[in-house]
């Protein structure tokens, strides 16, 4: 269905002291499911409630309290799946993994190692500069969330709320086939879109309700190539894992450093230890989380309180038969449809909202035209006022209005400037403004003809000038626009200028 | 499998249990007894058999998706042993 063709990105390359170096990353997102109720247990995901108040006592791991899952976070993490075009496994199971930590009350998080509910699929990484990735997922497992622990209300003590302990997560896990740290932060740029379009995670960063883990490793031009042959991670060099980062500029920061160090040390002839590390905005590096080294023997094992997870062929069916349209797809019928170029096709369908206002004023009306409205004047005139298209004062209807105007003759180009800038901070229906404000094109000969002979009469001078030199009738055409105001229809003032001045 | 001493320490820091260095030949020699009574299992030929999750023949119970639980901060507190301002307060645990 797709006729986008791609050329692949080339591998970022950083020159060491000794030699060229490429780079191989792996990411881990957490994704948060929207739902209202958390994976195992009926309290609130809401975000921002009173610290401990989202809390049931399977969350505080209370004993003899027992989890019983969500299906509505299953069938989420089952559309989420079948939106990478991944496969979907009919039995998996719950593990527990085991570690200490004052905001994981249960001492275990229940996961999904041996058997995760998503299999392999795939997202295609677009590069903006008309290369893509395909990058291949692993797999898709749904987990149970942390706590948060804050540590700078007391200066001996930890505060922890377990609001945020239970809440369902997707693990999204990707080959180590993302080659630089732009392509990494692309990577969840689509995959955020992606779960945006589905709905199935809101995808804010700012709440951790997207974050990422990035493995990342260097190694020798040509390597990468002996890896993807084989599959064979020999040929990659020894990776680090940094944690939990919630925004696309700190991941391609903490990638560029963390690449920088590990050819350091491989160039001194060290050796690059495996290791979780933290990227540490304020001073621009990652170090080592020493403590989780040891923490890192995880003792997973099924959890006894959960049988597997057995889901219909029937059921995931009904789910796909009612996926929504897609990114990818969107945007080629954006292409095929309207004839919009690539880049406003990438523009308007990177956000559902602005997709679907675009649609709604290219109805009926020029596609190109109602794209070059909608992501110039429209976008640009929210930009400056720093407001967003959710709260856009102009509907999609006033908008198509103006557009309809236009494609009639009834308005200029020009015009149809000052209109919109009425409809944005007054309002109202642009073809009543149109006519109460006397805003319409004067397509009418007479009226045209009358302000040419008044302006040919008022400059003798230039009528001789223009008559000698007929590139000079442009004056006139602008002389004549002026004194209508700029309502004068341009086309009818340039033939009549022609005529009277004999050209 | 045989557990030695220092596996039988790691396995007790793991878990956060204090085991004292005297005692460590005791439990590891413990460990030994339990995983020699289970490696019995082995015995059985299992070849081509499903694992069993259950004795029961039921499907993995679910809930809609629904609040109906919270809002009961004071009760969620009351068994730690310090809480301050609705969280629970722990030793500084810093990154």
């Amino acid at each position: 269905m797709l006729d986008l063709t791609y050329e692949t990105p080339k591998p970022k390359v950083i020159a060491g002291a000794k030699h060229d170096w490429e780079l191989v990353i792996g990411m881990e997102v957490h994704a948060q499911v929207s739902s209202q109720a958390k994976l195992f247990s009926g309290a609130s995901t809401k975000f921002g409630a009173e610290p401990n108040a989202n809390v049931a006592f399977v969350d505080a791991a209370m004993p003899g309290m027992l989890p019983v899952v969500n299906e509505y976070c299953i069938e989420q993490a089952v559309r989420t799946g079948l939106g990478l075009k991944a496969e979907i496994n009919l039995k998996s199971a719950f593990d527990r993994k085991n570690y200490f930590y004052p905001d994981l009350p249960q001492g275990y998080q229940i996961s999904q190692l041996y058997e995760p509910l998503v299999g392999e699929g795939e997202v295609l990484v677009e590069m903006g500069d008309g290369t893509a990735r395909n990058v291949r997922i692993e797999r898709i497992h749904v987990e149970q969330d942390a706590g948060k622990s804050i540590h700078d209300m007391d200066p001996n003590m930890s505060f922890v709320d377990l609001n945020r302990t239970g809440v369902a997560l997707m693990e999204i896990v990707s080959r180590p086939d993302i080659r630089g740290p732009e392509e990494a932060a692309a990577y969840v740029v689509k995959l955020r879109q992606i779960l945006q379009y589905l709905g199935t995670c809101d995808g804010n960063m700012q709440n951790g309700n997207l974050r990422a883990d990035v493995n990342v490793s260097v190694c020798r031009p040509g390597a990468y190539e002996k890896y993807q042959e084989t599959q064979d991670f020999s040929h990659l060099g020894t990776r680090c894992e940094i944690k939990n980062m919630n925004s696309m500029r700190f991941i391609q920061q903490a990638i560029d450093y963390e690449a920088r160090r590990q050819i350091a040390i491989l160039e001194n002839g060290g050796s690059v230890d495996q290791e979780t590390r933290l990227y540490d905005p304020d001073k621009g590096e990652t170090r080592s989380m020493r403590s989780k080294e040891e923490a890192h023997d995880y003792r997973y094992f099924p959890d006894p309180d959960l049988l597997p997870l057995e889901i219909e062929q029937a059921w995931v069916d009904d789910i796909a038969a009612n996926l929504p349209e897609l990114p990818d797809q969107k945007k080629a019928r954006f292409i095929k449809d309207f004839g919009l170029s690539d880049y406003d096709a990438s523009v308007l369908t990177a956000e559902t909202v602005s997709a679907d206002y675009f649609e709604k004023v290219a109805e009926g009306r020029d596609g190109k035209m109602a794209a070059n409205w909608v992501i110039n004047e429209l976008f640009g005139r929210l930009k400056k006022d720093d407001r967003d298209l959710r709260d856009c004062p102009v509907s999609p209807e006033q908008l198509g209005g103006v557009i309809t105007l236009i494609q009639k003759g009834d308005i200029s180009g020009k015009i149809a400037k000052d209109l919109f800038e009425i409809v944005y901070t007054e309002g109202g229906d642009p073809a009543e403004i149109v006519e109460a404000r006397g805003m319409k094109q004067v397509t009418d000969t007479g009226a045209i003809e009358a302000a040419v002979d008044q302006v040919i009469a008022d400059n003798p001078a230039q009528v001789e000038k223009a008559k000698a030199n007929p590139k000079l009738a442009g004056w006139f055409v602008g002389q004549v626009m002026k004194a209508t105001g700029g309502k004068a229809n341009p086309k009818a003032v340039n033939e009549i200028v022609s005529a009277k001045l004999g050209l | 499998m045989s557990i030695d001493q220092g596996t039988a320490a790691k396995v007790a820091k793991l878990a956060r249990i204090q085991v004292a260095e005297d005692d460590l030949p005791a439990l590891a020699g413990e460990f030994n007894n339990i995983l020699g009574f289970i490696e019995q299992l082995n015995e059985v030929d299992v070849d081509g058999v499903e694992p069993m999750v259950s004795v029961t023949p039921m499907r993995l119970k679910r809930r809609k998706d629904g609040v109906t639980d919270g809002n009961q901060q004071e009760k969620v507190l009351s068994n730690a042993p310090d809480a301050r301002e609705g969280f629970f307060a722990v030793p500084k645990v810093v990154e």
